[in-house]
């Protein structure tokens, strides 16, 4: 968890919004601290995180969780972590027996219909536990990266409809927040991302976009993160509602700077 | 005009994007329509129930009719809960009501419609809606059906944003510039020329609307009032000013490629002590000496 971050999106972990939809979104540059970010964040405020991760292997997830402070192994055994390592169980829904429909079992199929099977996971996974006491505050779910599941052959339609269906779930129903990470390829010939992006961006209340510099690669100077803040609950009578930052990564930590004020400019 | 949107019937599409949403709109518009005594109908396809009536007070709860479409419109959980025909069914079963009066349906949205519906079926449907009240042959008399559909442009080609816009009575593209928003207002009446008109507005958070003038002339973002233009002669290691006595010299210099009357007598008058110069002339023997004067004729 970045704390400078946290500043600027004026939140913490213990008084963290809910009900909300976040959407990352990067272009030009690798967006991943973002999720690091809030896989972080999430397990330090103890909420139920159900992270259905098709981009990298949980060991990934793990070394890079532990620089930030957090321990996957130990938060997956405590039931805190419902890792869906995609890399992985996408090979296990051709060598593994069919009781129930697989949530990756669209890649069996010819034409790949929709992601019930994996909404149901999601649900399944973050549905409250009868009988004990609260041991998590709300439920997460935590999706890296969407765009992965358009390159694997489910339409666009059919994403939006199962993001439609977990923010019902999940933000209307359980009270808690998402997560999604969707690529902006920029290619204007990708009408499909171009449409699951818009889609997500419509549904979602906040989003933080990632992107390159447009002059390129600067060893100081990472990109630039513009915050957009969506749909708020009271219409507010001032509409500016959009920063825009630049960063720079390094080994445990993000630092953030207005455009231009780079520690090593000035 | 914003505010007589309704007045006209028919349909009336609110186009919005990312950065400059529409629901805020959709819903004071929703409001007006309540507090006029019309029924109003809302399919919510995109938001919960709890979240569209957020921000109205009970007496215009009372007025709204929500029919959910949010928590399981592909009916993916096999209960029987699920309206039947989906939101085209609801659509239909609303405009076979046999009360009249007028009646405003809301689309939230239209473009969740159009992203599950064949456009074709979604216009014609939105078509029958929309003309009914001039359908002829209807016994009972049927009152003013006012459609208002919420489009997010960007998810949508040209090919049927352009067939909802044919359809459309009226069009309000929303943007904005500096934190104002703006609708932009397109109306078609039947048999008059197209008219159009940009109006700036804030919406209240009781979603009641504050139309307003456009951000103020002033406020451009080329020039700052808050910071003082910066006087570059200060903090120079060379001086750039004159006193009075070295501007009054620079005044009085005579630049000398000017020709003031003064220089014109000075080169007229010959000066004293100098003697006029002579020029000896040998000429060779190509040279072609004319004794008359070329310019004779030229009279100074």
């Amino acid at each position: 968890m970045f704390v400078e971050l946290n500043n600027l999106l004026n939140t913490n972990p213990d008084r963290a919004e809910q009900g909300k939809l976040t959407l990352l979104c990067d272009a030009k540059t690798d967006g991943s601290f973002l999720v690091h970010h809030f896989l972080s964040f999430y397990l330090k405020a103890n909420c139920k995180v159900c992270f259905v991760a098709l981009f990298q292997s949980f060991s990934h997830y793990n070394i890079v969780g532990q620089k930030l402070g957090v321990n996957l192994t130990v938060a997956r055994e405590r039931g805190q972590l419902v890792f869906l390592e995609g890399l992985k169980s996408a090979v296990d829904v051709f060598f593994q027996t069919q009781e129930e429909p697989h949530p990756l079992q669209f890649l069996r199929e010819a034409n790949a219909g929709n992601l019930k099977p994996l909404f149901e996971f999601v649900r399944e996974a973050l549905k409250p536990v009868d009988g004990g006491e609260a041991r998590w505050t709300y439920p997460v779910l935590l999706v890296d990266d969407l765009s992965v599941l358009l390159s694997l052959g489910v339409g666009a339609v059919a994403v939006l409809d199962f993001i439609h269906y977990c923010r019902a779930t999940v933000c209307w129903e359980l009270k808690g927040n998402m997560v999604i990470l969707v690529h902006d390829s920029g290619d204007v010939e990708d009408e499909e991302n171009d449409i699951l992006l818009n889609g997500v961006s419509h549904q979602s209340h906040l989003i933080l976009r990632a992107e390159g510099l447009a002059t390129g690669f600067c060893r100081d100077v990472h990109g630039q993160l513009r915050i957009l803040w969506r749909r708020p609950s009271q219409p507010t009578a001032q509409r500016d509602q959009s920063l825009t930052y630049q960063y720079k990564i390094q080994d445990k930590s993000v630092s953030f700077f207005a455009k231009g004020m780079s520690p090593a400019v000035l | 005009m914003l505010d007589s949107l309704l007045s006209l019937g028919g349909l009336v599409l609110l186009r919005d994007s990312v950065e400059w949403e529409g629901r805020s709109l959709l819903k004071a518009l929703v409001k007006k329509s309540a507090l006029c005594g019309e029924q109003v109908h809302i399919l919510g396809c995109e938001v919960s129930e709890e979240e569209f009536r957020e921000g109205f007070d009970s007496d215009i709860n009372n007025r709204l009719v929500y029919h959910d479409f949010f928590r399981d419109p592909l009916n993916w959980s096999k209960t029987e809960e699920a309206l039947p025909g989906g939101p085209l069914g609801a659509l239909r079963a609303i405009c076979k009501r046999t009360d009249p009066g007028p009646v405003t349906i809301a689309l939230d949205s239209l473009s969740w419609l159009l992203l599950h519906l064949p456009c074709t079926t979604l216009c014609q449907a939105l078509h029958a809606v929309s003309h009914q009240d001039s359908c002829p042959g209807d016994s009972s008399p049927v009152g003013k059906v006012s459609v208002l559909g919420l489009l997010h442009e960007e998810l949508h080609g040209p090919g049927p944003v352009g067939a909802l816009s044919s359809l459309a009575q009226t069009e309000v593209t929303l943007g904005g510039r500096k934190g104002q928003a703006s609708a932009h207002i397109l109306c078609r009446r039947p048999r008059q020329r197209p008219t159009d008109q940009t109006q700036w507005f804030s919406i209240l958070p009781d979603f009641s609307l504050d139309l307003q003038e456009g951000p103020s002339v002033e406020s451009q973002p080329c020039s700052d009032p808050h910071i003082p233009p910066v006087d570059p002669t200060t903090h120079l290691t060379f001086n750039l000013h004159l006193s009075k006595k070295e501007r009054e010299a620079r005044d009085s210099l005579i630049l000398p490629f000017q020709f003031s009357s003064e220089k014109q007598q000075a080169l007229l008058r010959p000066r004293p002590g100098q003697a006029t110069s002579h020029i000896f002339y040998e000429p060779d023997a190509y040279d072609d000496l004319d004794q008359e004067d070329p310019d004779d004729d030229l009279d100074i």
